[in-house]
């Protein structure tokens, strides 16, 4: 098969790339209101008249100068795949700022199209975009859209796929002399062709952009010297950054253009979203909002995924209509015990593995997932983070961290993905490890509300749990070496989340999630079944009964746990089981709540871990989890025996 | 025209050397040191300026940018010392590199906060702008950091000052630019501030390297 033509979208994050990508590819990735949703290149199959388009979606970036690890791997796909033609998503509302950027793409010869997003805001505030003066000035198609209803969406893609027949020359735009001239010099000293211009990659190269000078100096072995010496006689003359005398010019220059292509008339009074935006952000009314938020939102996961829900599928769908029939199935068919014990009894792969994963975990994480998904979509989570910045920055992490984290109670396979967003190596590595250790998933977290029913038990653990979160995250930023996080977010306007776009979002992320689980827990069920088969699993359990007896658990405990190793909400799931049964209550039931909460990540976590942080961060993690939470279940345990706590 | 700041810097002095004093010529010595060659170079292929062995000689078609040059630096110097109360050497040095930031829109907002004034704190006349010619309202400017700002208040963007390049880039591509009007939403815990259409919120260390120039009626 020939390689198919490409089209590459980019832009600032939350411009709207996903919903344009949704809709030319008719395939989906994550939308939602916060910068930094996609942090991985989503591609997909564009039909056109019978012809066929890869389409790829970038993650946001805001100039061809990457500040975060996500910026670079936009910019890289734009340095090193060839495209028919490269969209940018601008928001109209913001349309002089990001002109700078389009203005950078145009010099960098790319086959540009326009896409001015949101003009149904920008019109709401009064801001009028004629769209043939833009495109006249800038040489290049632009198109207006409104990509939540998908409004010229289809003329967009024409204009991407017939981009090679627009005629126009594409503004040519010369910096003062002094640059220009010096431009000229080091572009001569590029002996390879880049998909990027070589003015762009010379310019680049004299803001000091770190990776270019890399990559540039391992093609020009040659003139890498002559280059350095030319970019650094330039830096030398300006007593202001390089980088900001050029933004400055380009800003101007946009500037010129955006006046000439827009009318603003004055805008009305304030908005209702924007009042309630600064309600949000006061600490005086954002702490009891976010209060509030958190109690909804324990409310409809805690109470109504993780306790309603739970008990009707486990008492009426698995406990009338389920199990029983399959269970005289089974033991109608198969008459040899050992083989009905891989299906049915008690840890078959139909009674515990697709019990665990659809009565127990199901109904918690959709909950959960529905809940995240309308609070992302309303815009709140900036808005968190700029009130939590100043907590966070105790941690060695910024207010941004607040994505992954809150993610986290989530999932948090998914969340440790998402510190990717994040914008030095040593915060990533911190919030990976606090995720790993202190954030118990949705999971988990439902089942363990459903464990600790009084509110005194959900108290302790809950203490217990924060408590381990500052101590510990505390102690890392002092460990850990590296320099201060610097905070700084855009903040999207407060929207009200569409009822289609939080249903596509929550069943992706559920899919994903099952796709995750379900084959794990019946794995699960069948190493179990081979385990007790062999005696191996009766050897384990016996190991594990003597630390379950050191934190004052029962020795059942020890299979809880084992089966913890596979997933931590498994591990959650089997303590239910033997509440249920009434093996262990009062103060072990706190102490096997935390000690199960902070235990090892489940396997999904781990691999991610590895994969995202390398394996001696991984392993240093686990070593450093392992027993610090047999440690913290021995400390409860001690002090709440102590203290003579009955609960 | 846009030129090198070494170029502009040449152009200061021969103005003051010229039409302040009143030499009909410069001495080449005053540019003797090294680098400038080239930015003489950049003026004489403007037809800015004539150069012998010895003596430089400022056009009648570079006058207008050399005065322009000039009016920066003393305002910028004006700027630095009034209304940042920095002392001379620190002004001087500021001075410097501001004056070279300065965009005819932002160059026209100061001289107006600054009272559109006669001379510069050395007590050189400073050449007047079309905005001097103006008369209006007059108002006094106060320079603020963000971080120092009340929520709700407004003002435009002087300049940032800041020596990490990676949160100048952070402030830049989320548009804060000088000359950009800009309003402060919430300023605790953290600061939220408005730029153009876009809301963004920085943390303090980030507040403090905006300056604002904020007004005051009188």
């Amino acid at each position: 098969m020939t390689e198919k033509n490409k089209i590459i979208i980019v832009g600032s994050p939350n411009v709207g790339k996903s919903l344009i990508f949704n809709h030319l590819t008719g395939s989906y990735s994550a939308v939602s209101n916060y910068p930094g949703t996609s942090v991985e290149v989503f591609r997909g199959i564009m039909k056109y008249e019978g012809s066929e388009f890869e389409v790829a979606d970038t993650p946001g970036m805001y100039s061809l100068m990457p500040v975060t690890e996500e910026e670079l791997v936009a910019r890289n796909i734009l340095f090193e795949e060839k495209a028919v033609a490269v969209i940018q998503v601008v928001d109209a509302k913001n349309l002089e700022r990001m002109l700078v950027f389009t203005l950078q793409l145009i010099e960098a010869g790319l086959p540009m199209v326009l896409a001015v997003n949101m003009i149904d805001e920008a019109e709401k505030l009064g801001i009028t975009i004629n769209a043939e003066k833009l495109q006249t000035n800038l040489g290049i198609p632009v198109i207006l859209t409104v990509a939540t209803d998908g409004k010229n969406l289809e003329a967009l893609k024409s204009a991407a796929v017939l981009r090679a027949d627009f005629k126009q020359t594409p503004l040519d735009f010369s910096y003062s002399q002094a640059i220009e001239e010096k431009t000229r010099k080091v572009s001569d000293l590029l002996g390879r062709e880049y998909e990027l211009s070589k003015k762009t990659v010379s310019l680049l190269l004299m803001v000091e952009d770190a990776e270019i000078i890399k990559v540039v100096c391992a093609d020009e072995k040659n003139n890498c010297e002559a280059i350095k010496k030319e970019t650094t006689a330039l830096t030398d003359k300006y007593r202001a950054p390089m980088n900001y005398l050029i933004t400055a010019e380009r800003q101007s220059k946009a500037s010129a253009i955006y006046e000439d292509g827009v009318t603003v008339t004055k805008a009305g009074r304030l908005a209702f979203n924007e009042v309630l935006s600064r309600f949000t952000m006061n600490p005086w009314t954002g702490v009891p909002i976010f209060i509030l938020c958190i109690f909804l939102l324990y409310e409809f996961v805690g109470v109504l995924g993780a306790q309603v829900l739970v008990k009707y599928f486990e008492e009426v769908i698995f406990g009338k209509y389920i199990n029983p029939p399959v269970e005289t199935f089974v033991k109608h068919f198969i008459t040899w015990p050992v083989l009905q014990d891989l299906f049915v009894n008690k840890y078959g792969i139909i009674t515990l593995g697709v019990r665990y994963a659809v009565a127990l975990i199901l109904p918690i994480v959709t909950t959960f997932f529905i809940a995240f998904s309308i609070i992302e979509d309303t815009g709140y989570l900036p808005r968190l983070a700029m009130l939590i910045d100043r907590v966070f920055k105790k941690f060695g992490l910024n207010g941004r961290a607040v994505i992954p984290i809150v993610l986290g109670f989530g999932c948090n396979t998914m969340a440790t993905i998402v510190t990717r967003t994040l914008e030095t190596k040593r915060e990533r590595v911190i919030a990976s490890f606090l995720l790993a250790l202190a954030i118990p998933c949705s999971a988990q977290l439902g089942i363990i509300f459903a464990l600790l029913s009084g509110v005194k038990a959900l108290a302790i653990w809950l203490i217990v749990m924060i408590s381990v979160f500052v101590v510990v995250g505390w102690l890392t930023a002092q460990l850990l070496p590296g320099e201060k996080p610097i905070f700084y977010m855009e903040v999207p306007p407060l929207r009200l989340p569409k009822l289609k776009n939080v249903f596509v979002k929550t069943y992706t992320r559920v899919e994903w999630y099952f796709k995750e689980v379900f084959p794990l827990f019946i794995a699960a069920s069948v190493i179990i079944w081979v385990g007790n088969l062999t005696g191996i699993f009766a050897v384990l359990v016996k190991m594990l009964e003597y630390p379950m007896q050191w934190i004052g658990l029962p020795k059942e405990a020890a299979v809880a746990f084992l089966f913890g190793f596979f997933r931590r909400d498994y591990g959650a799931a089997g303590l239910y089981d033997l509440k249920l049964h009434g093996l262990i209550s009062g103060v072990p039931l706190v102490v096997a709540a935390v000690t199960i909460a902070i235990f090892v990540p489940c396997i999904a976590q781990f691999a991610v871990t590895i994969k995202e942080r390398g394996i001696k961060a991984a392993l240093l993690m686990a070593a450093f989890i392992f027993p610090f939470a047999f440690f913290m279940g021995w400390l409860v345990n001690t002090v709440l025996t102590l203290l003579k706590v009955t609960i | 025209m846009k030129f090198s700041h070494e170029a502009e810097e040449i152009l200061e002095t021969l103005w003051v050397s010229q039409e302040e004093k009143g030499n009909p010529e410069t001495h080449c010595r005053l540019f003797n040191e090294e680098g400038r060659a080239e930015a003489l170079k950049e003026l004489k292929l403007a037809g800015y300026i004539s150069q012998n062995k010895e003596k430089i000689i400022l056009l009648e078609k570079g006058k207008e940018d050399a005065r322009s040059a000039v009016r920066h630096h003393r305002l910028a110097e004006c700027f630095m010392m009034n209304v940042l109360k920095l002392d001379k050497e620190t002004g001087n040095m500021s001075a410097c590199e501001f004056e070279h930031l300065l965009t005819p829109q932002l160059e026209e907002r100061i001289c107006g906060m600054l009272g559109h004034p006669k001379t510069c704190p050395h007590g050189n006349p400073i050449p007047q702008g079309k905005c001097c010619l103006k008369t209006g309202l007059q108002k006094e400017i106060v320079l603020k950091r963000l971080s120092e700002m009340k929520a709700g208040q407004k003002g435009r963007v002087a300049y940032m000052k800041t020596a990490d390049k990676r949160k100048l880039q952070k402030l830049m591509i989320m548009g804060v630019m000088p000359g950009m009007k800009i309003s402060v939403i919430v300023n605790a815990p953290s600061c939220v501030f408005q730029i153009g259409n876009t809301q963004v919120a920085v943390d303090a260390e980030m507040a403090k390297s905006v300056f604002v120039m904020t007004e005051k009626k009188r």
